[in-house]
């Protein structure tokens, strides 16, 4: 199965892979803690933009109340460790059938009343924004006072518990992200994933050749949705608070879905790229602005809007597919 | 509870709801014709209302007034922004604008902190305070202002895209492109004309709003996602939806927080928008497309 | 959506896909360069985390005032000299973390900040891992001092001590004044402070046997622009005095309503910010006179605190003194006179020269400075304050008053 997955892969793209493989297995051991935390993000980002991008690359599907299924995945791992010491491996079972059930009720919504394009996009904002004005509310989960979990010492690493260093929470969040990585391309070789190609290209063309469109757009939101309350269950774990003005806002499923859109939507490497974009981005603006005295607040974020601006701009499509043709990997991989 | 407070609660909401109706509209011009997904409409009535704040400040110009000026001060602004960059987007598909509104709408929110700071900033009018009694009845003054203004505005907007030959012309670019090209319409301007006039209504309704509620540089986003809420309800493409969308929504949340707990009481809202989304997508007054 | 043409693939590997990866790793490495620890003689390098960006903005920049005077007023007091450096936490919990990170990682010694408890949160858990203390300003929520951290520092009232406080001082007040309210609304802003203040007032309040009853619980969205709605509803509750926990923003929107609503109750009580700020006062003239506000406050009648509101006046006329300034100030304050007495800026040596912190002469009220095994300043009191005339008195409690409090508030259609 590995030559097949591999197979139809430039050479050059597959040694690209493994540098950046190596380079990423080894960073705690070359990186101070700051660039660890800043690894972290970066990772963070890459694997929600991609769980974000099965919805929308693979099947259209525009969602722009993702940070809703974080928040959900987050909150159901947390009350069952806090509340029942159930290990966050298994609530993360819970977590992703929580939010898997919550994105087919979406999905069963609109695609059954024919809701698409903006409309679908405003229908999630609505639900993500019902989530978080309703957790507010719940007392038992603490409401808009949080949901604080109980933080051990650092010097032991429990994996299971998921307490530790942040070097154990690297490697967790490198596992997820190389794991997701590896199942979308997986996914979008399958036949599902013509399917999905099919319907995001032309819908009616693809349901007058028979296929089950509803079928296969509820699957891709399902495990998108799914995918991502794992991320929300390792968010609540790494930050040990959660308020839902801050899980559930809008501003956080905009910041998710920045990466993929800026570094290719349906693209395999494009949410990756985005995310080091932007967090590069972000820190180095941080560190340009503080050498040159700039400490006026909101002026980091203006160059970063600009920025953003440009990239839309110039490069459409996002940066990965134009990264990809200037390294002479684009091709059969996607 | 009386029946005082009912009629207090729902007066307050119809009249807050026709403000609400005119910065919708705006959105309901740009987003019907142009199609462009503008998510830095909050932003641009936050602009708007700065504006006010600095005429009212350094010159005493009373908002009510600063009406015109400042819708065509939006009016520019609009037109700048779709002739400048919006342009190239409207056939790009929809995360594109979205992500390209995004950054606008940051850029805006930053420099607005940067040159005005976080602090709230008001018009404190002579009659900021007043209100008027009838009976059991309270009103706000400003409210009655600020919802008089809104309709008048909104009849004149109705009144050119009905009978002006610019506004059939654009209205035609909204029924039928391909159509509106062959009869030799100027779709670029048209487009850019339309962006700016969704622009000068939502320039004319931040003017009014700024009666009613302190500015701060942050403010922007939740009203973006207000005019969206409106504007889907009433119905896309139709103008007398979006005010009707205005006060619906404005009546809702009022009597939401009234009879349950005002905290949740956009959860009813968004409640409604979901309904309408799911049994009458094109809106309570929309045409099927 | 476009597809990418196909291009030849080549086979191995060429020196531009090199020079490719290799500035992927540049990349990484570049963004955040090294910085070599420098020597640790000299001043003690504070990290100061505020929100100066994003919703909180106002207050971040209002808490770095206190950040600003600080320097000369401890070199009057011969304390050591602090290095500070400024981060901006965007009012985001990420980005605060991410930040705390940087600022150990350039070689911060101790750190202080954050204003709000989420963000505080995470800027704790990355002081604990680290092993540098961390002096927190001002956050009421009380799991921070609960997680058993051993650096984590928090010179501020949590919300049942600031509930308590409010309900003794209304006592004394009400009892002054000779009058009290029957009944009492209480409005709440539904965000972490207000709900926490929320949670504690049905453990608290059975336990003061106050003189009116709490006749309702309304709680309002923090974002919400408009609350006539909200104020209708207290109004219609009949209830003689409002109870409030409220943000700068809602204070004045709720004073505006209350006019334009025709109620003027008895008494208005806040157990938060917003009711006493230059903003409030500003904008709405004579009729911001009379509320009266139970919050963590400084001193009066210390020497410190009129030293502190000399230097704020110089600095920043037409500022009144308030929380953001004194408790960033005294967090300061605790860091330096830490530094003082352990010598060096060794974390450790720091943190447990803060467990020993014992200041008496300060500016917040209460017996002074100090820090129980959970690192909370539990002896700190709060006061009440009243608006008068622009200014702000303090009426209670009766060892750290200036002035008596009005009670009833004069009604709002009767001012001139």
């Amino acid at each position: 199965m590995l030559r097949d997955a591999l197979a139809g892969a430039p050479r050059r793209g597959l040694a690209l892979l493994a540098i950046l493989l190596v380079v990423l297995c080894g960073a705690p051991w070359l990186a101070g803690d700051y660039l660890l935390t800043v690894l972290i993000t970066i990772l963070y980002f890459a694997y929600t933009g991609q769980a974000w991008n099965v919805m929308m690359g693979f099947a259209g599907q525009l969602s722009l109340g993702h940070a809703m299924y974080v928040g959900l995945g987050a909150y159901a791992a947390s009350l069952l460790y806090v509340y029942l010491g159930i290990g966050p491996w298994i609530g993360m079972l819970a977590a992703i059938a929580i939010a898997g059930a919550c994105g087919a009720a979406i999905g069963f919504l609109a695609f059954r009343f024919g809701v698409g394009g903006v409309y679908f996009a405003i229908l999630t904002i609505a639900f993500a924004e019902f989530a978080r004005i309703g957790f507010d509310h719940i007392g038992w989960v603490g409401g808009s006072a949080g949901f604080f979990l109980p933080v051990a010492n650092y010097s032991r690493n429990d994996l299971w518990n998921l307490r530790g260093s942040p070097m154990m929470f690297y490697y967790v969040m490198l596992g997820l992200t190389v794991a997701a990585f590896v199942l979308c391309h997986l996914l979008l070789r399958s036949r599902m994933g013509y399917y999905w190609q099919a319907i995001r290209e032309d819908e009616q063309a693809a349901r007058s050749l028979g296929i089950d469109s509803f079928r296969y757009k509820m699957i891709a939101v399902v495990i998108s949705a799914g995918m991502t309350a794992i991320a929300g269950v390792f968010f609540a774990f790494y930050y040990n608070n959660l308020f839902p003005e801050q899980v559930f806002h809008i501003s956080r499923s905009i910041e998710l879905i920045l990466g993929p859109v800026i570094g290719g939507i349906g693209t395999l490497f494009g949410p990756i790229v985005g995310a080091l974009l932007l967090t590069g981005l972000s820190e180095i603006m941080q560190d340009l602005l503080a050498a040159f005295g700039l400490d006026v607040p909101g002026a980091k974020q203006v160059f970063y809007g600009i920025c953003l601006l440009v990239v839309v701009l110039m490069l459409p499509n996002g940066v990965w597919p134009w990264l990809a043709a200037r390294l002479g990997v684009s091709g059969a991989r996607r | 509870m009386a029946a005082s407070i009912y009629l207090n609660v729902t007066v307050s909401g119809l009249l807050t709801g026709l403000v609400y109706g005119l910065m919708a509209l705006g959105l309901s011009v740009i987003f019907g014709v142009v199609r462009v997904v503008n998510f830095a409409h909050g932003e641009m009535m936050t602009v708007a209302m700065y504006l006010a704040i600095v005429a009212f400040n350094a010159f005493g110009l009373d908002p009510l007034i600063m009406v015109v000026p400042l819708a065509g001060a939006l009016f520019a602004l609009g037109y700048a922004l779709q002739a400048g960059i919006i342009n190239p987007f409207i056939n790009r598909p929809e995360h594109s604008q979205f992500i390209l509104l995004v950054a606008v709408a940051l850029i805006i929110v930053n420099l607005l902190l940067i040159v005005f700071g976080p602090d709230a900033r008001s018009v404190q009018t002579s009659y900021s305070f007043d209100s008027f009694a009838l009976g059991a009845l309270i009103v706000d003054a400003t409210k009655v202002y600020a919802a008089g203004v809104s309709v008048l505005i909104a009849a004149a907007l109705f009144a050119f895209f009905r009978f002006a030959p610019l506004g059939k012309a654009i209205r035609a670019c909204a029924d039928n492109y391909t159509g509106a090209l062959v009869v030799g319409l100027d779709i670029k301007r048209l487009y850019a004309l339309t962006f700016g006039i969704g622009a000068a209504c939502v320039g004319a309704a931040g003017a009014m709003l700024v009666l009613l509620i302190d500015v701060t540089p942050a403010l922007g986003p939740a009203y973006t996602l207000l005019a969206f809420v409106i504007v889907i309800t009433g119905g896309l493409g139709s103008m007398p939806g979006a005010l009707l969308g205005g006060v619906l929504i404005g009546l809702t949340e009022a009597l939401a927080g009234l009879l349950f707990t005002p905290s949740a009481k956009s959860m009813f809202s968004f409640g409604l928008l979901v309904l309408v989304l799911l049994f009458r997508p094109q809106g309570l007054l929309g045409k099927r497309a | 959506m476009t597809h990418i043409s196909p291009k030849r693939a080549r086979a191995g590997i060429s020196r531009r896909s090199f020079a490719a990866g290799a500035a992927a790793g540049g990349l990484l490495a570049g963004s955040a360069p090294f910085r070599i620890a420098r020597a640790q003689a000299g001043a003690l390098k504070v990290g100061v985390l505020l929100p100066r960006s994003g919703a909180q903005a106002g207050i971040g920049q209002d808490c770095q005032r206190g950040v600003e005077i600080a320097p000369a007023i401890f070199k009057e007091l011969n304390l050591p000299e602090l290095a500070i450096m400024n981060a901006d936490t965007e009012t985001n919990v990420e980005v605060a973390r991410a930040r705390a990170e940087k600022l150990i990682n350039d070689g911060a010694q101790l750190l202080v900040g954050a204003f709000d408890s989420g963000q505080s949160t995470a800027i704790a858990q990355v002081a604990e891992q680290k092993g540098i203390p961390f002096v927190i300003n001002i956050a009421a929520a009380p799991p921070i001092t609960e997680q058993g951290y051993k650096f984590v520092f928090r010179n501020f009232p949590t919300a049942p001590m600031i509930l308590g406080d409010a309900f003794a001082n209304q006592k004394e007040i009400f009892q002054a004044a000779g009058s009290a309210p029957k009944s009492v609304v209480f409005m709440y802003v539904n965000d972490t402070f207000g709900t926490s203040m929320h949670q504690g007032i049905s453990s608290v309040l059975p336990k003061f046997d106050m003189p009116y009853k709490l006749v309702e619980q309304i709680a309002y969205d923090a974002t919400a622009r408009d609350l006539s709605v909200e104020v209708a509803k207290a109004k219609a509750t009949g209830a003689e005095a409002l109870l409030m926990v409220s943000r700068l923003n809602d204070a004045i929107l709720i004073t505006r309503e209350l006019i334009k609503q025709r109620w003027s109750p008895m008494a208005v009580l806040s157990m938060g910010p917003g009711w006493y700020e230059d903003q409030y006062l500003k904008t709405l003239g004579k009729m911001s006179d009379g509320p009266l506000s139970f919050v963590p406050w400084y001193d009066p009648n210390k020497k410190l605190s009129r030293q502190l509101e000399a230097a704020l006046a110089k600095a920043y006329p037409g500022i009144n003194l308030n929380t953001n300034h004194v408790f960033t100030f005294e967090a300061l304050l605790v860091a330096a006179d830490a530094f003082k007495r352990a010598g060096s800026t060794d974390p450790k040596a720091l943190a447990d020269a803060i467990r020993a912190t014992h200041i008496t002469d300060n500016v917040s009220i209460g017996p002074g400075i100090q820090f129980n095994e959970k690192g909370q300043n539990d002896k700190l009191k709060n006061a009440a304050i009243q608006n008068r005339a622009g200014k702000l008195l303090t009426v209670a409690p009766k060892a750290a008053s200036n002035a008596q409090a009005e009670l009833p508030m004069t009604a709002y259609d009767k001012r001139a």
